[in-house]
């Protein structure tokens, strides 16, 4: 298998127009659709549980989930996108092969794909952070800093997220990263509530997951308040990035180019 | 880079094994300008395989490969701006209607939208889809949809065609309009190489064919040459010689399928 750096040209934008120009055509429902699942829970567990719980942190229970929503959502937006629309890309319609006879390398392909997955998310993720915000959940101008964490946040998921997608077989294969990789995240990394509840060698693996780091981002920006850790929970983020882009080009490249 | 050398495409001594198997072994051929070059051979001859190579999608064990004066697959990605590549299987993009294909691959090579708008009329006429052009792929039939693989080709107004089986799967009438559409390109003194295993459509289109077997060439030379070279006496009564009898004589009569 070849470990060649990634080779990127600006081609890599025309597959991230091309998809772009995909959604455009169902912007509105796709928001809405995105919405909607994470305000169910929300608002269910924000006011079902809010109820029973004292504040957490200094701020109301349904606040602190608010803003653990945003980074799960945004993980689950990068990841549906990479596993799922871009397997049906690369495998299903052979888009790629087609994009692929023209002067565009497969390195710009996944990096287009990366990139349009990680944007996605950022849509997904600045679309609850929206709505949160205008439900008062959200403190102060510190807090439009959560955006460029969002997508950093949505690129380190993107890239994890082809990484399965070049060795999957069908879309069967995706149920494994889920229920194995993401969902146990979703509950390790501080989403729904504070890692100090859980035991210390649990929380020692959460503090390992790249949520952890998004949450520990995320949230206090979100609440107006500057993270702690902040270089080393940024530097993760795109370490993991950079590290699973350059893996999901390799095996991508393992499978197409053969 | 050879300077003197106006070949579109010069293959020298091309290798590629899958597995330790040979796929092509030892294969060489050159275009001339202007012509229609045929690669021909059963199923598993190492057709698909030499185009892959000669578009810099796979990497050959040995040879060397000038495509359009550039050395592949080092400068692949340079030498496709000027080819246009019709893939054996569909891979038309099902998100978008017929003009919304080829506008969008022509984003693929870096074209101005307004530049590659002021030639989808003229690219839709000459695949007899002027009527088609807001209509989604999955409504197009068989035909349709070749023929608008070959509009998309023809986005960057190539030096040199590509076509993997181009009409396979095609009804008499559809293979006829394809067969016109590339005389047309032809006249218009652009460079042609296709596989086929239909041999009228190679006796049809191609200058100068190869018939390759086990991923070596068995014999080359124009369509009417083969065919006296090979039966100088016609095998039937009823008939002349084609050239389905050279190929037949040449690859033997055992499924290749297996």
């Amino acid at each position: 298998m070849s470990l060649a750096l990634p080779a990127l040209s600006r081609r890599a934008l025309a597959v991230w127009g091309r998809n772009f120009l995909v959604w455009r055509k169902l912007a509105v429902p796709s928001l809405l659709g995105n919405l909607a699942d994470p305000m169910i829970y929300l608002f269910g567990l924000g006011y079902g549980l809010g109820g029973l719980l004292p504040q957490i942190g200094g701020v109301p229970y349904i606040a602190f989930l608010a803003a653990g929503t945003v980074c799960a959502s945004t993980m689950n937006a990068a990841s549906f996108e990479a596993l799922y629309s871009a397997f049906a890309r690369m495998h299903v319609q052979r888009t790629w092969e087609g994009i692929m006879n023209a002067p565009v390398s497969l390195d710009d392909v996944v990096a287009g794909e990366c990139l349009w997955a990680a944007t996605k998310a950022t849509l997904s993720g600045a679309a609850i952070l929206g709505v949160i915000a205008l439900l008062g959940y959200v403190e102060g101008p510190l807090a439009l800093w959560a955006l460029p964490a969002i997508f950093l946040t949505g690129l380190a998921f993107a890239a994890l997220g082809l990484i399965v997608t070049a060795l999957a077989p069908s879309y069967d294969f995706f149920m494994y990263y889920f229920t194995l990789f993401i969902t146990p995240m979703t509950l390790l990394c501080g989403v729904f509530f504070p890692v100090d509840q859980l035991p210390a060698a649990v929380q020692a693996v959460g503090a390992w997951l790249p949520l952890s780091h998004a949450v520990d981002l995320i949230r206090p920006l979100a609440f107006g308040r500057l993270p702690g850790n902040i270089a080393f929970h940024i530097g993760t983020l795109l370490a993991t990035s950079l590290a699973a882009f350059w893996i999901a080009t390799a095996l991508v490249r393992r499978r197409l180019l053969k | 880079m050879h300077d003197d050398d106006d070949s579109p495409l010069r293959v020298e001594n091309l290798r590629k094994a899958y597995d330790g198997k040979p796929a092509v072994d030892g294969l060489s051929f050159a275009l001339e300008r202007g012509e229609c070059f045929g690669l021909l051979g059963p199923n598993g001859a190492g057709k698909t395989t030499t185009l892959r190579c000669c578009l810099g999608l796979t990497a050959p064990d040995a040879g060397t490969i000038t495509l359009l004066g550039e050395p592949v697959p080092a400068h692949a990605r340079v030498a496709r701006e000027r080819v246009g590549v019709v893939p054996q299987f569909d891979n038309l993009d099902p998100d978008f209607t017929a003009a919304e294909n080829l506008l969008i691959y022509g984003r693929y090579f870096a074209q101005p939208a307004a530049a590659i708008r002021a030639r989808i009329p003229a690219l839709l006429e000459f695949a007899g889809l002027a009527s088609k052009a807001g209509v989604g792929i999955r409504t197009l039939s068989g035909g349709m949809k070749r023929r608008l693989t070959l509009a998309r080709a023809l986005v960057n107004d190539p030096e040199l065609l590509v076509l993997d089986e181009p009409t396979t799967g095609l009804d008499p009438q559809a293979r006829r309009l394809i067969w016109d559409g590339l005389k047309k390109l032809l006249d218009q003194g652009k460079t042609i190489l296709l596989t086929t295993h239909f041999m009228d459509e190679a006796e049809y289109l191609c200058d100068r064919l190869v018939i390759v077997d086990s991923g070596r060439i068995i014999a080359e030379g124009s369509p009417r040459a083969l065919i006296d070279a090979h039966f100088p006496v016609s095998p039937s009564s009823l008939r002349p010689a084609n050239l389905e009898d050279v190929f037949l004589k040449l690859t033997g009569h055992e499924l290749r399928d297996g």
